[in-house]
């Protein structure tokens, strides 16, 4: 049975700067502050609603950072998931409009 | 130079004001308690002057507090256009439009600092300034500030200091901004040293993350990592989403103009040999 897509947005409850190659985030709800490594970074910026995780894995963190499939995607999956348990991502099954 | 914040035309000092100037923001306050009166100017000595211009006006009504610890957190929050601080010992309110408010508060001096923390915070967040828990110094005409959470050394550093240094504050550093300059004035908001810093400003070169150990030695901080601690220790009080927007862009700015190191020092005097 196929895995079902996921596709990824930014909250509009954060302010993020990337520095370097790597970023900062702060919730403008409750003030927690988030650091994300390069590798954090490339899947936050390709963060933009319709592009399902899946390509985001392929194209941005195997390509770039030379990580097996099967890590990477073990490790997005708990990436994201960290960050939209803060509120910081939002996390959908279907193309998310801006 | 620009001057972020100028007066308004109708805050023209009355004599029997008492205006509090930090950060080269003068904020009057009105009160006819001779005694009140007495405690401002054991606070806020160098600060503190009669009549004057004013960009800010608080009338002060005292009263019995409700409750009172120092150490309690404040609310912060903006209704209907106006802030509004309140804390067991203190109410206040006041209008960024028309720059003046009214303090409902115990007579004593920690609950008129608490509201003048508050309130400087707020009007550095607008103009990509901020407190820091920092101590900071000036040497050779250039500001170095010294921050940290409690415990970090903040006021060790600032004992350390030998004579050619001026202590801006062992608690709560001012940091304001002119275009691409960042400037830290004295303050009177003193940690364990209980003195008030001296009332002067001076270009800030430099920020040191502190952490005590074996020796001395400096590190550069890279950007993000520089960002995070810094936000970490930058006051801010109020629950509005804009706010801290304005604080995390400041504390952006503020890093890539200003080197951020981390500080990892032995205490005493040698340490000040890296400094200036």
């Amino acid at each position: 049975m196929p895995q079902t897509e996921k596709y990824l947005s930014k909250s509009k409850t954060i302010a993020a700067r990337v520095l370097g190659d790597e970023t900062i985030i702060m919730s403008t709800v409750d003030s927690t502050i988030f650091m994300l490594n390069p590798t954090g970074t490339a899947i936050w910026q390709a963060a933009d609603g319709n592009t399902p995780l899946s390509r985001i894995i392929q194209e941005k963190v195997c390509a770039e950072f030379d990580v097996p499939i099967e890590q990477a995607e073990a490790d997005a999956e708990d990436f994201i998931a960290e960050l939209a348990s803060h509120g910081v991502l939002v996390i959908s099954e279907q193309p998310i409009p801006r | 130079m620009t001057v972020l914040m100028k007066p308004p035309s109708q805050a023209k000092g009355r004599d029997q004001d008492v205006v509090i100037e930090i950060g080269g923001i003068p904020i009057a306050l009105e009160t006819t308690d001779a005694g009140f009166l007495d405690i401002l100017r054991g606070r806020y000595g160098d600060y503190m002057r009669l009549g004057g211009r004013s960009e800010f006006r608080f009338r002060v009504e005292l009263v019995e507090p409700e409750t009172f610890n120092p150490d309690d957190d404040a609310t912060v929050w903006l209704e209907d256009g106006e802030w509004r601080l309140e804390r067991g010992d203190f109410r206040a309110r006041w209008s960024p439009e028309t720059r003046q408010g009214l303090i409902h508060q115990a007579p004593n001096p920690y609950s008129i600092d608490s509201v003048l923390r508050i309130t400087h915070t707020l009007l550095l967040a607008q103009a990509g300034g901020f407190l820091l828990h920092a101590s900071s110094a000036v040497r050779n005409g250039k500001a170095y500030l010294f921050s940290g959470l409690s415990e970090a050394g903040k006021t060790t550093i600032a004992r350390l200091a030998p004579p050619d240094v001026t202590l801006l504050t062992d608690e709560a550093s001012y940091v304001r901004r002119y275009d691409d300059q960042y400037l830290a004035y004295g303050t009177p908001f003193a940690g364990e040293l209980g003195e008030p810093g001296k009332n002067i400003s001076a270009p800030i070169a430099g920020v040191y993350l502190l952490a005590k150990g074996p020796e001395n030695s400096i590190t550069k901080v890279e950007p993000a990592e520089a960002t995070r601690r810094l936000l970490r220790n930058i006051l801010f009080f109020a629950h509005d989403a804009d706010l801290v927007n304005q604080v995390f862009e400041s504390a952006c700015a503020f890093v890539a103009a200003v080197p951020v190191y981390q500080l990892s020092f032995f205490p005493d005097a040698r340490v000040w040999d890296l400094i200036g």
